[in-house]
């Protein structure tokens, strides 16, 4: 099959505009007589679901857990972008879309990224419509910060929570039409298999998650909205039930999976404490605007640090390496994720590391320069022009109280330290991947009827993306483009009338399904689901993690198929499938892990260049940074599956072409 | 900072399997957790343990482990989240307990939140207060004014959003003897009480939420206080007093 992206004809600031005046429409009338099914209810699956709804369609909405309300999307912490040019520095959709592309290492479609960037401000003005309590000034007016990668100040938030302000925005919504009758929400059910019908996605196979039972549910178009795939590294920022199943289940039935090995490695978390860390914590990357980050310049320092005997305030200042402001005068501490966590990595690998632990891996992330100048404004705002030192202290450090509270407070009980006092530790970890399912410019996959949204589809980001742009791509998705797109293709389906779940092609799917669950039920092993998972994030983490090298992609592949062959042959699933148990969930899910990290090795392999979080280490140009190899590589990698040996999975081409934006080196010096 | 050491603990489970059958708790015992570890981590290890014993592991609610998406729940040593103040049980971490310790944990327990199986119970009530009217009835069409043509003051807009920033666990209604959800719901309302978007429909909303809470089995609010105490979020007793008045000035009219 030839991917055709679907891209329309015309400038880049009209595509869209144009594009969706053309598309076709379904009457209001007929609305009534057409289902939708939403998989997920996080940013993009509860805006999708709760916009559908009000068009006037029939909607189920699926998420895993026990409401709605508690989609990944609330964790996130820092801001969503939008060109509003509020502040009135300089940004525009243009300068969004630049930044975006950018940011993405020139991975990413034109198309679709101008289209976010037009629908950004309307974002905002939604969300404040919806009552989401954003940041605001003294005039009463919205604040913005800035974040990685952009030097505009074009990030809106609510403190450290933007997240859950806006899904609990999405969720208000969602929650209205549930009220209202237009939406049948199904908490604790977990998708399991597309159904098709001639080729069309016309239903899904869900189990209920508390009475096991399989359930059948037909719909006209399916959309899933499921999030990412972090967690196939077992440790990530991720919430611990995110997993890939429904996009892993839709590429088996001919989706294409797109740019998988795609991972961001975010810079600012809390370093790994011991074997049994579950899952890793995120401190926002909006600390980046306060914080500076630095290791010891000598070797020794680092060594006593480690060692107990030395603190990081002991260090004088012409002693500590603020190697980003150092490296990269123009973004200092706020170049983008993957450039400030390799440069994390490259200082640790160097011995400088300060973690007391296994690995050495920590930097430091130091207020107290922040704490002084703010402590010296707000005392001068205060009118007074000489304050003391203390008060100057206690200034500063309120300051960031307001700012950051709820981050510090979180730092401060996982890990036993003052952050008011001491510099944070930081190391990089597996946040957010920009691979997903293929989809063109509808958000459609390649398989008819079947939509794709938010971090689930690969489109908008590239090889990396910016801080605050996943939380707009998943809105923009479920608000402003698939209601267009959706209704474009269901236009078709206004005389279709009921899909009945008696048809042949559900029953075989919901056979399937019972079988695998039987299989893992039945299965002799003797070892733990996570016992599995585990041994699977060592080798992603270790081979195809921050760095990547053919040597260590090869064995991964071959290291990964020796993995599946045993998992299916040891793992053992305790309990029945006719109750609650959590350890059957995992096993499903991990099964899909397994093959889709199998899968992001070989794309890893096959793309012989560095861009954005993708670095292969036989590409670095003679300062370390990423070489991309534009002649060659310009292009999204599409894989199709072929069958249980993920090797024989082929993969298509679609070329990326810059008509409107230079394609440059990324330069953040 | 503490280093790390391993400590020995035994656990008190409430063990139940499902919604229909009789509870009980049983005893475990399990060695070598790290005092580093979070609660969750250590009952991960205790399941890790089970497995390998061949025995049924203990179900509990969880997923962000970051103390934000409000899943995680458990009573420990009587106390909704546990022994330390304004976190949930996902942050809460194994120092807060010595070598030798004898843990408790028990499912949240309220008539309005049915236990589904071990250690995890159905909240969905909250939901359904929240369909009744928690929410601003405004279309996601797009065609909204721009977002700084009306400004918010300050101090309301921080006000709502430390309303806003419920989580939903339910740890409120556990604490409370009455089992009152009148804290979440108190938020809810405050929230958009305080800005103008959801002025509109403040009266409706404050009585159907109301409606709702009460025909879900919630008890009454006693003014004890508890709710505010075990609150991960620091939700205060100010939400309940506004939502209070808004009820009042909304029955009289
Ligand atoms: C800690 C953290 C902080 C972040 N901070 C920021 C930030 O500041 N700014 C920013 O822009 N982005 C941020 N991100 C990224 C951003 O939050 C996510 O990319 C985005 O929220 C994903 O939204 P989503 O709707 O695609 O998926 P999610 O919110 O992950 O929703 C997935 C949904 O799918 C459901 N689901 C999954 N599988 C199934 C299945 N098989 N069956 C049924 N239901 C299923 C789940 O129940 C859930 O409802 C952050 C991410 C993390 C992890
Ligand atoms: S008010 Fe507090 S305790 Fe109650 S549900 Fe909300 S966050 Fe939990
Ligand atoms: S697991 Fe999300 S709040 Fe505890």
């Amino acid at each position: 099959m030839k991917l055709d992206s679907k891209i329309p004809e015309g400038h880049i600031s009209q595509k869209w505009t144009d594009y969706k005046d053309h598309l076709r429409l379904v009457a209001p009338n007929n609305r009534p007589k057409i289902d939708i099914i939403v998989v997920g209810t996080g940013l993009a699956g509860a805006s999708a679901a709760a916009s559908f709804a009000e068009m006037g369609y029939n909607v189920k909405a699926f998420c895993y857990q026990d409401s709605p309300r508690r989609a990944h999307s609330i964790a996130a912490q820092g801001g969503i972008n939008a060109a509003k040019n509020y502040q009135n520095d300089g940004d525009s959709t243009f300068r969004l879309f630049y930044d975006t592309i950018k940011g993405g290492d020139y991975r990413a479609r034109e198309a679709n990224v101008h289209r976010l960037a037009e629908v950004s401000g309307n974002i905002i003005d939604q969300c404040v419509a919806q009552g989401v309590p954003f940041a605001r000034d003294y005039g009463g007016m919205l604040d913005n910060r800035s974040f990685g990668g952009t030097q505009v100040q074009r990030t809106f938030y609510a403190a450290g929570q933007t997240g859950q302000q806006l899904l609990l925005g999405a969720y208000s919504s969602l929650s209205r039409q549930i009220g209202l009758g237009k939406i049948d929400m199904y908490n604790r059910h977990e998708m399991l298999e597309l159904v098709k019908v001639d080729g069309k996605a016309r239903g899904i196979i869900a189990r209920n998650l508390i009475t096991g039972e399989i359930e059948r549910h037909s719909a006209h178009a399916v959309i899933i909205a499921t999030g990412g795939y972090g967690n196939v590294y077992f440790l990530s920022t991720n919430a611990m039930g995110s997993n890939v199943t429904a996009g892993w289940k839709i590429h088996k039935q001919g989706a294409y999976f797109a740019n998988p090995c795609y991972v961001q490695i975010h810079p600012t978390c809390i370093p790994v404490h011991g074997t049994n860390q579950s899952k890793l914590t995120l401190m926002s990357e909006s600390l980046r605007n306060s914080g500076r980050i630095w290791v010891p310049k000598k070797i020794e320092d680092a060594q006593a640090i480690r060692a107990g005997k030395m603190k990081p305030t002991q260090i004088a200042e012409e002693d500590r390496d603020y190697y980003l402001e150092r490296k990269y005068p123009a973004f200092g501490n706020l170049v983008p994720r993957d450039v400030a966590s390799r440069a994390g990595k490259e200082v640790c690998d160097a011995g400088f590391g300060i973690e007391a632990n296994a690995t050495n891996e920590g930097v430091y992330l130091d207020f107290s320069t922040e704490i002084q100048s703010k402590g010296k404004q707000t005392a001068y705002a205060k009118g007074n022009h000489h304050p003391t030192a203390e008060e100057i202290d206690s200034l500063g450090k309120k300051w960031l109280e307001e700012k950051y509270g709820n981050l510090f407070t979180m730092y401060q009980k996982i890990t036993d330290e003052n952050p008011y006092e001491t510099p944070m530790k930081i190391y990089p970890a597996v946040h957010y991947t920009m691979g997903g399912v293929w989809v063109d410019y509808n958000l459609q996959s390649s398989i008819p009827g079947c939509f794709v949204a938010g971090e689930a589809n690969f489109s908008d980001h590239g090889a990396n993306r910016l801080g605050a742009s996943a939380l707009m791509q998943g809105l923009a998705d479920g608000y402003f483009v698939l209601p267009y797109t959706v209704s474009d293709y269901l236009a078709d389906d206004i005389r279709t009338g009921k899909i009945s779940t008696d048809l042949p092609e559900f029953v075989e799917a919901e056979k399937n399904v019972k079988e695998t669950i039987n299989k893992f039920l039945s299965n002799k092993g003797s070892k733990s689901v996570d016992h599995f998972h585990k041994l699977l994030g060592h080798i992603m983490w270790n081979k195809v993690g921050m760095g990547r090298n053919e040597k260590g992609l090869t064995e991964a592949i071959a290291e990964i198929a020796a993995l599946k062959e045993e998992f299916f042959k040891e793992v053992y699933v305790p309990g029945s499938s006719d109750e609650l148990n959590p350890e059957l969930e995992k096993a499903l899910r991990v099964a899909d892990f397994i093959e889709l990290g199998q899968l992001m090795a070989m794309d890893a392999l096959q793309r012989k260049e560095s861009c954005g979080g993708h670095f292969r280490e036989e590409y670095q140009d003679a300062e370390g940074e990423t070489l991309r190899d534009d002649e060659n590589f310009k292009f999204v990698g599409a894989w199709e599956y072929k069958g249980y040996d993920i090797t024989k999975e082929e993969l298509h081409k679609e070329e990326l072409n810059y008509e409107f934006i230079k394609i440059a080196a990324r330069n953040y010096k | 900072m503490s280093a790390a050491k391993n400590i020995n603990i035994s656990l008190q489970i409430w063990r139940q399997k499902d919604a229909k059958q009789k509870g009980k708790m049983e005893t475990y015992k399990l060695n070598d957790v790290s005092t580093a570890s979070s609660f969750l981590e250590m009952l991960d290890q205790l399941n890790e343990q089970l497995i390998n014993e061949k025995k049924e592991p203990v179900a509990f609610d969880h997923d962000c482990r970051e103390g934000i998406c409000g899943m995680c729940s458990l009573y420990i040593n009587g106390r909704a989240h546990g022994p330390d103040t304004g976190i949930t049980t996902c942050q809460l971490h194994m120092r807060m307990f010595n070598d030798g310790d004898t843990i408790v944990i028990e499912p949240w327990r309220s008539a309005a939140f049915p236990v589904i199986k071990d250690l995890i119970v159905d909240r969905t009530s909250f939901d359904r207060i929240q369909q009744a009217g928690g929410f601003v009835s405004v279309n996601t069409s797009g065609n909204t004014i721009d977002a700084n043509a009306t400004p918010i003051n300050k101090g309301d807009a921080d006000k709502a959003f430390e309303a806003a920033a419920c989580i939903g666990c339910g740890a409120c209604v556990a604490t409370c003897k009455n089992g009152s959800a009148m804290l979440f719901v108190g938020a809810k309302v405050s929230q958009y009480a305080l800005l103008p978007q959801g002025r509109v429909e403040a009266t409706d909303r404050v009585l159907n939420m109301v409606r709702q809470m009460d025909e879900e089995g919630f008890g009454n609010c006693t003014n004890t206080g508890a709710c505010e105490i075990e609150c991960p979020k620091g939700i205060s007793l100010e939400n309940i007093a506004r939502m209070n008045r808004e009820f009042l000035s909304a029955s009289l009219k």
